[in-house]
C-alpha cells in the first residue's frame, strides 16, 4: 500500500484575529443575522396577513409581530456596531451605494427597512388601547402619519413583503458571497437564511399568540417551512461536498469536524427535527400546543447562524 | 492615492494604540515597534549614518535611519562590501537591540551572593575605581597573567589593549575553541593557512557546492547567503550533508542524511572515490601536492560499502555526489563549514574536507577558494613594549600543539585546577559564557574560584549575574569603535559610527578601557582622546588623505584596489606548509603522533531511547544575544525540540506538546514544544541554540523554550587543538503534561 | 474588475533563492510602521514526502495585489480600492469602517485590523513606488529572491523573469487574478 503523503506546512504569520483560524466575527455578527432574518419572517408573516386579509384570524401576526420589527433590527444592528472595528467610522457605509458588494446593499436595505417596518409597526402602535389612551394620539403629525400608514396599509405590505424577501435573503447572500470560504460559497445560503429567517419569524409569531386558530395556521406554516429548511441544507452540503478538495475539507467541519455536534444535534435534531415531530404530533392533537416547539425553531435560528459564521471562517480554498 | 496615505500617517503621528501580538499574547511587554517608530516611514530627509553591524560577528555596513534622535530603520549599506544594500534579518532588527526595556543602563556592583542577580547601582566613578583596584589586587598576588580576558565582538579591541598594557596573554574568544578553530587548523595543516572571516569561498561561481552541515539559510552570514543564492540562481548543483532536512537541504540536489558523528568516514569515501575513479585533479595534483600516494594507501579501505555501513549513505548517493563534484572541479567546492566543534575529531574533519578540495584541484580557482586581500592599514603606533610575561595558561606543555589561538575552554580549566598556574580574575567583554562554553556546571565552577569578575555587556546576561562588578556598554548603533579592514575579495576599511546617543547611563567600551588604563597607570597605551583621533592616526600612518577619511565617515567604507582573485594558470603558489605545497600526508601531524592522513574511529552512539543532541541557528536569531529582542522574538518566539515523526509517535507526542529534555547525567531543560516531523533522522533530536535563558533581567527571554547548552554537560576535546565538540550528549524526551 | 491601471505592478518571489529568513517581513514592519503582532508580510515552509524522500518550498508571501479582487468587490464603502497610478489594492483608512468583509473575502488571509481600527495590508510600498523607488521588502532581501516591476512593460525586470522561469500562481481557483507569481 502507498503510504500517505505527508504536507508539513508552517508559516511566520501570526496577525490577530487572522490566525491560526481566521475569527474576525465573534457573537455579534450571528446574533445579527439572526435577528435580521428574524425580522425579515416577521415582516413577511405580517405582510402575507395584510396582503391575504387575514387580519382577524391572525391577531397577533397582525397587531404585535410589526411591532417587534423595528425594536429587533435595532438590537441586531447594534450587534453589528458592536462588531465594528472603526466605530468612528460607522457612517461611511452610507456614503457609497456598492452594487457587486451585499454588505453595502444590505446596509441600504436595512435603512429602508427602518422606515417601511418602522412604519407599520407604528401603525399597529396606534390601534393599541395603549396608544389610544395615551397623549400621543394629540400631536398632529404623528396622528397625520398613522392615517397615512393606514390608508397605505396594502401598498406598505407589499414594500415590507419585498425587502423582508431581500433582508433574509440578504443575510445568507452576505455570507455566500465570500468565494474565498467554501463553507459559504453556495448559493443556497440566501434561501436557507430566507427560509430560516421565515421559520424562526413565525415561531415567535406562535409564541405571541394567545389565539389557538393563528397558532394552528402558524404551526402548519412552519411545517411545510422546518421541511424545505431541511432539504436545502441536505442539498447545501451535497453541493459542497462536490466541490473540489476545498469544498471537502470545509464540508468535514460538520461531517466529523469539530462542529460537527453543534450542528447536527443542536441544530439540526433540536432546532428543526424536533420541533418537526413536535408540531406533527401537536397537529394530530397527539401533543398539546405548548411553547416548547417554537422556542426550540428559535434557539436552532441561532445555533445555525453561530455554526455558519464561525465554520465558515476556518475553511479556506486551497492552492 | 497620496493623500489617503498621507491621512494613515499623521494619524500614526499621533500615536495609535498598540496591538498585542497572537503569537506573543501578553507575555511581553510589546509597543516596542511602535514606540520606536512613532516617526513615519523613512524619507530622503532621514538622516542617514552608516555603519557596522554587531548582531552577529560577520560586521556588515549598515545604514541607521535617524529622525528626532531616533533610529527608525535599519537598512544595508550599498557601499559595505559585506553587505551590498542588503541585510540579514538579524541586523534589519536591530532596533530591537537598540531599544530593549530591559538593557543596562547603570554600573551595577554584586551585594548578594555571586550568581543571586542582587546588584545595587553605582556611579562610573565608583564601578571602574573597583574594577580597577579589583584586577589590581589580583595582578600584584598572583601576577598579571592571573587575569584573563573572554570575549567576543569587535568592541574587545580596547580591552586587549589594557590586558597588553597589564601583561597578561590570556585573552580568548569562544569563536576559536567553541566555533572554528578545528576547521583553522584543519586547513592550515594542509593548505597552510586558515580560511578567516569571511571565509575565502568563491560560492557565486561555483557550478557544485557541498555543505558538511553547513546550514545556510538558517546561518545567515549574510555575505555567504547572498553568494550562496546567487549560485544556486546560476544553477550550481548542491549537496547537502545534514543529519536534518534543513532549508539548504530543501534546495540540494543530493540531501545526504547523514548518521551524525560520521561524516569523516564520508569525506574518507569521497577522498577514495575521487582517487579510485581518477576524478581528482591530476595536474594539480602532480604540482602542488605532496603525499598523495600514502594518501590513496590510508583512504583505501573507505569504499562505498565501508562508508554506508558507518554513515548510512546509500553507495549510489554517496558516488553520484562524489561523481557531481567531480564534474564541476575545480569550480566545485565542499564548503570547510564555520562551527564545527562537534566530535572532538573536528581538526582531522575540517583537514578531510580540505583533503577532498585539495583533489579537486579548487585553490585559487573561480568556484573554489579565491585569493583574497585586505586594504593597507597601520598598526597603532606608539605604544610602549609590553611587559614580559608567561606563557598563555590554557593548555599544558605539549597539549594541543596545533592550537593558533588562545582557547577559552583552556582558560576556564585552567581557572578551575589552578593549572599551570592559577587564574583569578576574569574580564568578559560580551560573551555569555554560561550558554557559551560546554559543561556550564564547570564554568560556573570555575566563577567561584575567582577573587574578581567584571561583566561588560549590553544587557543583563547571565554571566552578569555572576560578576562582582556590571558595566553597562552602550550598543553597536551608540559608539565608535576601531576601524575594520578584513581579508575579502574586495578589500575594504569600514567605519563603526554612533548613530544616536548612548541610552542612559551606558558608555562605549573605548571609554571603560581608557578610563580602567588611567587607574592601572596604563595611560600610555591610550594615547588619544577619542577613537576618531585613532582612526586618523592609523589612516594617516597608511598613507590615506583628508578627502578618503572624509569618504569613510560620508559612506561607512573606503575600499582600495583588490589583488587578483584567483592564481593564474601553472603559476607556483607558496603555501604556508613546512612543504610548500598541499599536504596530502601531513609530516607534522606524523611527528606529533598523530594521524597523518585522517582515520574515522566510529563515536560512542546513543543507547536505546536515547537520541543524540544536535544545534544550530534560527535565521532570526544570533545564539542567546537575540533572544531578548522583541522585534525578532515576534518572528520566532521560542525554540522547539525537533523530532523525527514517527520517534515522536512511538513516545505517543506530536507537535505541539512540551516536553523536557534530559541528558546521560541528568541535566534538564524546558518544558519545550515538540516539532514532530519527517525532517529529521531517528537517532538525534535538534534545537535552535540560544533559548532557554534564566537570568531575571531577560525579561522576555527568561524561561523561553529550551536551552541546549544546559544539556552539554560532556565534551569531546580535540587533541589536536582543544576544540571542543559538543555533539556527543545524549538526550531522552518526557513529555510535560499540560 | 478593476479599469485599466495606467501602471500594473507586480511581484514575484523566486523559491530557490528564497531561504525563508524573514529580513523582509522586518523590513516591511520598520518601513511602514506595522504595530506589534501583526505583519504584512510573512514566510512559508511547505515540505512534503516522507524521510528522506522530502521536496521543500520556501517563499515570503503578501497581498497578492488581485486584479479581481474579491476584497475590492465585497468592501461596503469603497475604502478597498484599486489604486490606477500604480494598478495595486489598496485601502483609505478614513473610509473604513473596520466591518472586515474584506477580510472575509480575501483568499490569501492577506489582511488584519490595524490597532486602530481600520484594516491593513500589504501597500506594496506604494508610497515608495510613487517615488520610483522600489519596495522595502526588496531592497532588504540577502537572496534577492523579491522582484516588483511593472507587469505591462515587457522590458521590466519581472517580465523578464516571468517570461524565462517557470511560474506559479496561489489559489488560482478564487478567481482573483493575482498579480503575484511564484518563480520554481
Ligand atoms: N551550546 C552551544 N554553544 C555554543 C554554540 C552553539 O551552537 N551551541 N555556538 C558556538 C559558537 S559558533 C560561537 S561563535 C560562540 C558565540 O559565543 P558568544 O558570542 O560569546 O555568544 P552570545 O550568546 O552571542 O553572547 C554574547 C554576549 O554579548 C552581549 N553583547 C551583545 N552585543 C554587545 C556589545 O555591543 N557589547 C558588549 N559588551 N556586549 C554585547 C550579549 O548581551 C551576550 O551576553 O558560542 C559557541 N557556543
Ligand atoms: N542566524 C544566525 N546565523 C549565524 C549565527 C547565528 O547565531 N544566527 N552564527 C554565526 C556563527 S558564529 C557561526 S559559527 C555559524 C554556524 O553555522 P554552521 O557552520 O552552519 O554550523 P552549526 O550551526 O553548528 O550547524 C548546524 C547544522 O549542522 C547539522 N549537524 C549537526 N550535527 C551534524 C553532523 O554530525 N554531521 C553533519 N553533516 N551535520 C550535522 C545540524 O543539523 C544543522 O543543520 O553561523 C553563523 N551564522
Ligand atoms: S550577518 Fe546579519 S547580524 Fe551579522 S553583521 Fe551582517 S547584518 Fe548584522
Ligand atoms: S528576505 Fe528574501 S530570502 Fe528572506 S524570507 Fe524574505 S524573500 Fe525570502
Ligand atoms: S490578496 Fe486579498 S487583500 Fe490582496 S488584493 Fe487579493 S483579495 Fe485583496
Ligand atoms: S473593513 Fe474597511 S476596507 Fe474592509 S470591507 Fe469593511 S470598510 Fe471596506
Ligand atoms: S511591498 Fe512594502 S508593504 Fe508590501 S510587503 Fe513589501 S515592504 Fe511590506
Ligand atoms: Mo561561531
Amino acid at each position: 500500500m502507498q503510504q500517505l503523503e505527508v504536507v508539513e506546512f508552517t508559516t511566520t504569520r501570526a496577525n490577530h484575529l487572522v490566525d491560526p483560524g481566521l475569527q474576525i466575527w465573534g457573537w455579534e455578527v450571528p446574533v445579527y443575522l439572526f435577528l435580521g432574518g428574524l425580522v425579515a419572517g416577521l415582516l413577511i408573516l405580517h405582510s402575507l396577513v395584510v396582503l391575504l386579509r387575514k387580519e382577524q384570524d391572525m391577531p397577533a401576526s397582525y397587531g404585535i409581530v410589526p411591532m417587534l420589527a423595528v425594536p429587533l433590527l435595532g438590537l441586531g444592528l447594534g450587534a453589528l456596531f458592536l462588531d465594528l472595528e472603526y466605530k468612528l467610522h460607522v457612517l461611511q457605509f452610507y456614503t457609497a451605494f456598492r452594487l457587486g458588494s451585499p454588505m453595502s446593499w444590505g446596509s441600504w436595505v436595512l435603512l429602508l427597512v427602518f422606515f417601511t417596518g418602522g412604519l407599520s409597526g407604528f401603525s399597529a402602535l396606534t390601534r393599541t388601547s395603549w396608544y389610544r389612551g395615551s397623549v400621543l394620539p394629540k400631536a398632529r403629525r404623528l396622528q397625520r402619519l398613522a392615517d397615512f400608514a393606514g390608508r397605505r396599509r396594502r401598498g406598505l405590505a407589499k414594500l415590507n413583503l419585498a425587502l423582508g424577501m431581500v433582508l433574509g435573503i440578504y443575510t445568507g447572500v452576505l455570507l455566500s458571497s465570500f468565494a474565498a470560504r467554501p463553507f459559504w460559497n453556495s448559493a443556497l445560503l440566501g434561501p436557507l437564511c430566507l427560509v430560516s429567517g421565515a421559520s424562526a419569524g413565525i415561531a415567535l409569531a406562535a409564541l405571541l399568540s394567545r389565539a389557538p386558530e393563528e397558532r394552528h395556521l402558524l404551526v402548519r406554516l412552519d411545517l411545510v417551512l422546518l421541511l424545505v429548511e431541511a432539504v436545502i441544507v441536505v442539498l447545501w452540503l451535497l453541493g459542497m461536498s462536490n466541490a473540489g478538495d476545498a469544498g471537502r475539507d470545509a464540508v468535514a467541519l460538520v461531517l466529523g469536524g469539530s462542529y460537527t455536534a453543534v450542528f447536527w444535534l443542536l441544530f439540526f435534531t433540536v432546532g428543526l427535527i424536533v420541533p418537526f415531530f413536535l408540531e406533527i404530533m401537536s397537529l394530530r392533537r397527539r401533543w398539546s400546543e405548548t411553547l416548547v416547539a417554537p422556542a426550540l425553531v428559535l434557539l436552532g435560528g441561532v445555533v445555525l447562524r453561530f455554526v455558519l459564521v464561525d465554520a465558515g471562517q476556518l475553511s479556506a480554498v486551497g492552492g | 492615492m497620496s493623500s489617503r496615505e498621507w491621512t494613515r500617517r499623521t494619524f500614526l503621528q499621533a500615536g495609535g494604540a498598540c496591538g498585542v501580538g497572537a503569537t506573543l499574547g501578553s507575555a511581553l511587554p510589546l509597543g516596542l515597534l511602535d514606540a520606536a517608530a512613532r516617526g513615519s516611514v523613512p524619507q530622503a530627509a532621514d538622516q542617514v549614518v552608516p555603519t557596522v553591524c554587531e548582531i552577529c560577528f560577520w560586521k556588515c555596513g549598515v545604514n541607521a535611519h535617524v529622525r528626532d534622535g531616533r533610529v527608525v530603520a535599519l537598512t544595508g549599506n550599498p557601499h559595505h562590501p559585506l553587505s551590498r544594500g542588503k541585510l540579514c534579518p538579524r541586523g534589519t532588527g536591530g532596533l530591537g537591540t537598540l531599544y530593549d526595556p530591559d538593557r543596562l543602563v547603570k554600573p551595577q556592583i554584586r551585594v548578594g551572593e555571586r550568581g543571586s542577580e542582587q546588584f545595587r547601582e553605582a556611579t562610573w566613578e565608583e564601578a571602574l575605581d573597583r574594577t580597577a583596584e579589583g584586577l589590581r589586587k589580583v595582578a600584584d598576588e598572583h601576577g598579571p597573567e592571573a587575569i584573563a580576558m573572554l570575549y567576543h565582538g569587535a568592541g574587545g579591541s580596547f580591552f586587549k589593549t589594557l590586558m597588553k598594557g597589564l601583561g597578561s596573554p590570556n585573552v580568548a574568544a569562544p569563536s576559536y575553541a567553541q566555533c572554528r578553530g578545528p576547521r583553522e587548523v584543519g586547513f592550515e595543516l594542509t593548505f597552510g593557512e586558515g580560511l578567516g572571516s569571511p571565509e575565502n569561498l568563491d560560492i557565486p561561481n561555483a557550478r557544485a557546492l557541498a555543505l558538511i552541515g553547513s546550514h545556510l539559510g538558517e546561518n545567515m552570514h549574510n555575505t555567504q547567503v547572498q553568494d550562496f543564492a546567487e549560485g544556486l540562481g546560476k544553477g550550481m548543483r548542491l549537496i547537502v550533508v545534514d543529519p536534518r532536512f534543513s532549508v539548504a537541504a530543501g534546495k540540494a540536489r543530493h540531501w545526504l542524511p547523514i548518521k551524525p558523528g560520521t561524516d569523516l568516514a564520508l569525506l574518507l569515501g569521497w577522498v577514495n572515490l575521487l582517487i579510485q575513479e581518477e576524478w581528482y585533479d591530476k595536474a594539480f595534483v602532480r604540482s602542488q601536492t605532496v603525499g598523495f600516494d600514502q594518501l590513496a594507501a590510508e583512504v583505501a579501505r573507505y569504499t562505498p560499502t565501508a562508508v554506508y555501513q558507518e554513515t548510512g549513505i546509500r553507495p549510489e548517493l554517496l558516488v553520484a555526489s562524489a561523481r557531481e563534484l567531480a564534474q564541476a572541479a575545480p569550480h566545485a567546492l565542499v564548503h570547510p563549514g564555520r562551527h564545527v566543534t562537534w566530535y572532538g575529531d573536528d581538526a582531522q574533519r575540517s583537514r578531510a574536507i580540505a583533503l577532498v578540495n585539495a583533489l579537486l584541484g579548487n585553490w585559487g580557482k573561480p568556484g573554489g577558494f579565491y585569493m583574497s586581500s585586505n586594504a593597507p592599514l597601520a598598526a597603532e603606533a606608539g605604544l610602549p613594549a609590553p611587559p614580559e610575561h608567561r606563557p598563555a595558561a590554557d593548555r599544558k606543555e605539549g597539549e594541543h600543539l596545533f592550537a593558533g589561538s588562545t582557547l577559552a575552554s583552556g582558560l576556564r580549566d585552567a581557572t578551575l585546577s589552578g593549572e599551570p598556574y592559577p587564574i583569578k580574575s576574569w574580564l568578559v567583554y560580551g560573551s555569555n559564557l554560561p550558554i557559551v562554553l560546554p559543561d556550564p556546571r564547570k564554568t560556573i565552577a570555575a566563577i567561584q574560584e575567582l577573587d574578581f569578575l567584571v561583566a561588560i555587556d549590553i544587557l543583563p546576561a547571565e554571566i552578569c549575574g555572576w560578576a562582582d562588578v556590571v558595566l553597562p556598554e552602550c550598543t553597536y548603533l551608540e559608539r565608535h569603535d576601531d576601524l575594520m579592514a578584513p581579508w575579502f575579495r574586495e578589500p575594504f576599511i569600514a567605519l563603526r559610527q554612533p548613530a544616536v546617543e548612548p541610552m542612559g547611563d551606558s558608555k562605549p567600551g573605548w571609554w571603560m578601557a581608557k578610563e580602567l588604563a588611567k587607574r592601572l597607570g596604563l595611560e600610555a597605551w591610550f594615547p588619544w582622546e577619542h577613537p576618531v583621533e585613532l582612526h586618523h592616526d592609523r589612516l594617516a600612518a597608511s598613507g590615506y588623505g583628508a578627502e578618503q577619511e572624509r569618504e569613510l565617515v560620508r559612506t561607512g567604507v573606503l575600499k582600495t584596489e583588490a589583488g587578483p582573485m584567483y592564481l593564474p594558470e601553472g603559476s607556483d603558489y607558496a603555501y604556508g606548509t613546512p612543504s610548500g605545497k598541499i599536504e596530502l600526508w601531513s609530516q607534522q601531524l606524523a611527528d606529533a603522533g598523530f594521524d597523518p592522513v585522517p582515520v574515522y574511529r566510529r563515536p560512542e552512539m546513543p543507547g536505546p531511547g536515547q537520541f543524540r543532541l544536535l544545534s544550530g541557528r534560527a535565521p532570526v536569531h544570533t545564539f542567546g544575544r537575540t533572544t531578548n529582542n522583541r522585534v525578532l522574538l515576534e518572528q520566532f518566539p521560542e525554540n522547539e525540540v525537533w523530532v523525527n515523526r514517527a520517534v515522536a509517535a512511538d513516545l505517543g507526542l506530536k507537535s505541539g506538546d512540551r516536553v523536557l529534555v534530559r541528558n546521560q547525567d541528568d541535566a534538564e531543560t524546558g518544558p519545550i514544544l515538540v516539532k514532530a516531523t519527517e525532517r529529521i533522522r531517528t537517532d538525534c533530536v535538534y534545537m535552535v541554540h540560544g533559548f532557554g535563558h534564566t537570568s531575571k533581567g531577560l525579561r522576555a527571554a527568561r524561561g523561553r523554550g529550551g536551552n541546549d547548552a544546559a544539556l552539554i554537560t560532556r565534551y569531546a576535546t580535540d587533541p589536536l587543538m582543544g576544540g571542543t565538540g559538543m555533539n556527543v550528549n545524549f538526550v531522552t524526551l518526557e513529555k510535560v503534561e499540560a | 474588475m478593476a479599469p485599466r491601471p495606467e501602471r500594473s505592478f507586480g511581484m514575484a518571489v523566486d523559491t530557490v533563492a528564497c531561504v525563508g529568513c524573514s529580513a523582509c517581513v522586518i523590513a516591511c514592519k520598520s518601513e511602514n510602521q506595522v504595530p506589534d503582532g501583526h505583519s504584512r508580510r510573512w514566510v512559508n515552509q511547505e515540505v512534503r514526502g516522507r524521510f528522506p524522500e522530502l521536496k521543500m518550498r520556501v517563499w515570503s508571501d503578501c497581498c497578492q495585489h488581485c486584479e479581481a479582487a474579491p476584497c475590492v468587490t465585497n468592501c461596503p464603502t469603497g475604502a478597498s480600492h484599486y489604486d490606477l497610478a500604480t494598478g495595486t489594492v489598496q485601502v483609505s483608512e478614513a473610509d473604513c469602517t473596520g466591518c472586515k468583509a474584506c477580510m472575509a473575502s480575501c483568499p490569501y488571509d492577506a489582511r488584519f485590523v490595524h490597532p486602530t481600527g481600520f484594516i491593513d495590508k500589504c501597500t506594496l510600498c506604494q508610497h515608495r513606488l510613487m517615488q520610483g523607488r522600489t519596495t522595502a521588502c526588496v531592497e532588504i532581501c540577502p537572496t534577492s529572491a523579491i522582484t516588483v516591476g511593472e507587469l505591462d512593460d515587457p522590458g521590466s525586470d519581472l517580465s523578464r523573469l516571468l517570461r524565462s522561469r517557470k511560474t506559479r500562481q496561489q489559489k488560482t481557483a478564487a478567481g482573483t487574478r493575482p498579480r503575484f507569481f511564484l518563480l520554481e
